[in-house]
């Protein structure tokens, strides 16, 4: 067992699914069977970032053959260290199946294999607290390179040369912005990285802070070279605990070590970085409003121009980039802005990490080319939707994007595609739905964020999401009325028109791009007064038991959550119907299907007959 | 009849003094601390660091994660960002308020809980997801809830 190692998956998502206790369990194994007089075991078992596919946790990686064992259990630990540590036999009963096959190298997993990882590449290969295994990741060498070859200016050019595009939102070209900043006449100036991640469905830049923050530091020292500033900010929310404790302490490392701080790696350039904590607010994602919480003040975004790049923290000229931007940087720097313009589509260049969630069976990151269809993101890469259902949509770009039906799963994702699809890029969440999700609420579901997080400064947004809100409540809870469609349209586009950041200008996308998709399940909900996925409850039929069939086995009884259900055990079940919310979770569980709702049977009937 | 001392605050309050832009960074590590940001605090850390008072309460009424109110031993934050939504988070929302009585942002009779409902949490992939302090529960269903409940009810029964 010499030179095996065993990673661990310690990312956010594997620690909630136990990874800390098989961690242990580990350690304690080896230590029990005296594997550890000759090799430390904290070398043996390390601990890395999310390997990725969080649905498959926790998760153990045997290196050197890179075998995954997933949805690992305690007691599968001693199997694979006597098994593959000790005796060098992989272990076939642990390793996870896909199409009827076992698949032995992670590399081979669906989800891994489609991948294209550039922003995510060291995660789950090395310790993120360990600065060793970044530089063996030829970490730092972009910065070395830069600090020793490279003017400034050869650095802005290589990245425009790259054609990287912001990664948090607008997909605005970075190495014009540097170059803005560049030029901007001060000589004081700041590099800002946002990591205020505050899409709900999008996760990678915490992964990626938590899984690899050398990269974060490297990157922004370079960008602080580039432009001319010797000082930088990364703006976190508070949400994420994991990755601010290791940025804080790859920082300290990173001090220590020589490459960040005066003079570094011995050159006159000196730069250092500071971690500011958010306090939950969504609009502090955007720039003017960041860097108005930096300074210590509520977060109210300003008018632009002036951009950041001329007038930004302090006042300064100020390059403000998302974590996944920055992420690609070291990696231009070394492979070259060809290597990456090679990838990805006309417009948009490399590769997009996005976070894959709700209704799909592989859930979690996913590193993969621009270009890329949704049907082989969802299908092929993410292994498609769970329980036998229909997909129905995949949200993209969060509050500001917005909701993709089934005849687009054949986009090929860049930019343009997205925005002409009327969803945005974003910062990458992609939430998928099936058949159960009803897309007016959806949109009522993204209205409600937004008009909560609205920081009140301008009335369009402020006053304009709260009347769409109180139209779309309305319309779910039943009273929808005729006209109410095109109100929302009209109003729509006034915000969009009028507001004065992003916030407010994108809120409307939600309940546009249902519209435009889904206008017939708006107008069962206000001409029929019916919610066709059954998700509006206010609006839904209720349960029936059906007598013939019911056996009185009483689960109904008990999952019911309004106590709607009467009845003894062997005896047959009813449901009143005035107190049924149409939860459906009697109809889940009855073992004899003797649970349906009318129209459902009758429109069974009719297909069946 | 001097103005309110709070000795175990001086040393948040000497690392930030004289700094530019740190008001927010002092919240939250006296937040940290005391549990929640009452008048008398506010005011000590405005005549303290030369903050007007106006603008200490402009702050933290306008960042979701600060609170003026004492919390319970544990903050139970359900996540209610669209992964969570699309999977049901909101039966989690009405669980624990049946079980525990309590509606968002009230704490329970016996000051163990607080109810909070959060943003995303960064795991959607497990949604959906209670954050128990800084501890996720991924996956999870209304039935699971009690059991988690419990862990917490017996630790701070024992003074943990
Ligand atoms: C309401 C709103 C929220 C935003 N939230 C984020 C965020 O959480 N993270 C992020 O990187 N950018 C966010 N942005 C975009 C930023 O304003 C900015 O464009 C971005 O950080 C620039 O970096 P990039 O060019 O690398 O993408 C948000 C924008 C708006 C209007
Ligand atoms: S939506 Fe709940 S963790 Fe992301």
């Amino acid at each position: 067992m010499d030179n095996r190692e065993v990673l661990i998956c310690s990312g956010t998502g594997c620690l909630s699914s136990g990874a800390e206790e098989i961690e242990a369990r580990f350690r304690e194994e080896l230590k029990n069977k005296n594997l550890v007089d000759d090799i430390s075991v904290k070398k043996v078992v390390k601990k890395t970032g999310c390997v990725g596919p969080c649905s498959l946790g926790p998760i153990a990686i045997v290196k050197p053959e890179k075998t995954f064992y997933g949805k690992l259990d305690i007691e599968d630990v001693p199997v694979i260290v006597k098994e593959h540590l000790q005796e060098g036999k992989i272990v076939q009963e642990l390793l996870i199946e896909e199409d009827g096959k076992k698949v032995e190298e992670y590399t081979d997993l669906n989800f891994i294999k489609g991948q294209k990882q550039i922003a995510l590449k060291n995660i789950g290969e090395i310790d993120p607290s360990s600065i060793e295994d970044y530089l063996a990741q030829d970490g730092y060498q972009a910065l070395e390179k830069v600090l020793t070859e490279m003017m400034g200016e050869q650095v802005i050019q290589e990245i425009k040369d790259s054609g990287l595009r912001g990664r948090g939102g607008a997909g605005y070209p970075t190495g014009l912005k540097w170059e803005f900043t560049a030029n901007a006449e001060s000589d004081e100036k700041y590099v800002i990285c946002n990591a205020d991640e505050g899409d709900p469905g999008a996760f990678m830049d915490r992964s990626i802070i938590e899984g690899d923050p050398h990269k974060v530091i490297e990157s922004m020292t370079i960008t602080g070279y580039a432009v001319g500033a010797e000082r930088g900010y990364v703006y976190v929310r508070a949400e994420y605990p994991l990755a601010i404790e290791n940025l804080g302490s790859a920082l300290e490392t990173a001090r220590q070590e020589g490459y960040l701080g005066e003079n570094i790696l011995e050159s006159d350039f000196s730069f250092d970085i500071e971690i500011r904590v958010g306090a939950g607010a969504f609009v502090c994602g955007e720039e003017t409003a960041l860097i108005k919480s930096i300074e210590g003040e509520r977060g109210m975004p300003n008018p632009k121009p002036p951009y950041p790049a001329a007038k930004g923290l302090w006042g300064q000229p100020t390059v403000i980039n998302n974590v996944e931007t920055l992420s690609c940087v070291p990696e231009i720097i070394n492979l070259g802005s060809s290597w990456f313009a090679g990838i990805g589509t006309e417009s948009s260049k490399g590769s997009k990490v996005f976070a894959v969630a709700g209704d799909v069976r592989g859930t979690g990151l996913i590193e993969v080319p621009m270009g890329i269809t949704i049907r082989e993101v969802i299908f092929d890469v993410a292994g498609g939707i769970p329980d036998n259902k229909e997909f129905k949509a995949v949200q993209i770009g969060g509050p500001s994007g917005g909701t993709i039906p089934a005849q687009y799963l054949d986009l090929e994702i860049d930019y343009e595609s997205l925005d002409e699809a009327g969803a945005i890029m974003g910062s990458g969440g992609l939430v998928v739905m099936d058949e159960d999700n009803c897309m007016v609420d959806v949109a009522r579901f993204f209205l409600d964020f937004t008009q909560d997080e609205s920081c009140g400064k301008c009335p369009p947004c402020r006053i304009g999401t709260k009347r769409m809100l109180e139209i779309l409540e309305r319309i779910t809870s039943g009273e929808g009325e005729a006209g109410d469609i095109e109100l929302l349209e009209e109003l729509g586009e006034k915000i969009i028109e009028t507001s004065l950041c992003g916030l407010g200008q994108t809120a409307p996308n939600p309940v546009l791009s249902t519209i435009r998709f889904f206008r017939d399940e708006y107008e069962a909900h206000i001409n029929d007064k019916t919610c066709p996925a059954g998700r509006c409850t206010s609006l839904a039929e209720p349960y029936v038991i059906d007598p013939e069939l019911c056996i009185g086995c009483t689960q109904c009884v008990d999952v019911c959550p309004v106590d709607a259900i009467s009845g003894e055990k062997k005896e047959v079940h009813v449901i009143a119907e005035d107190i049924c919310i149409s939860c459906g979770a009697c109809e889940e569980v009855c073992p004899v299907d003797a649970i349906y709702q009318r129209s459902n049977k009758e429109e069974g009937d009719k297909n069946n007959g | 009849m001097g103005a309110k001392k709070f000795p175990e605050l001086d040393p948040i309050i000497e690392k930030y003094r004289g700094k530019k832009g740190i008001l927010i960074p002092v919240l939250h590590e006296v937040q940290n601390r005391v549990g929640y940001l009452p008048d008398d605090i506010q005011k000590h850390i405005s005549r303290e660091l030369k903050v007007p008072l106006s603008k200490i309460t402009g702050v933290i009424s306008f960042y979701s994660f600060f609170t003026t109110e004492p919390q319970g031993d544990h903050t139970l934050g359900i996540c209610l960002g669209t992964a969570c939504y699309v999977k049901g988070a909101e039966d989690l929302v009405d669980e624990v308020k049946d079980q525990l009585d309590i509606s968002e942002g009230e704490t329970s009779a016996d000051g163990t809980f607080t109810l909070t409902v959060t943003r995303c949490v960064g795991t959607c992939s497990l949604a959906p997801v209670l954050m128990v302090d800084n501890k996720y529960y991924g996956n999870l269903t209304p039935a699971d809830i009690s059991g988690i409940l419990e862990k917490y009810q017996d630790s701070s029964q024992e003074g943990n």
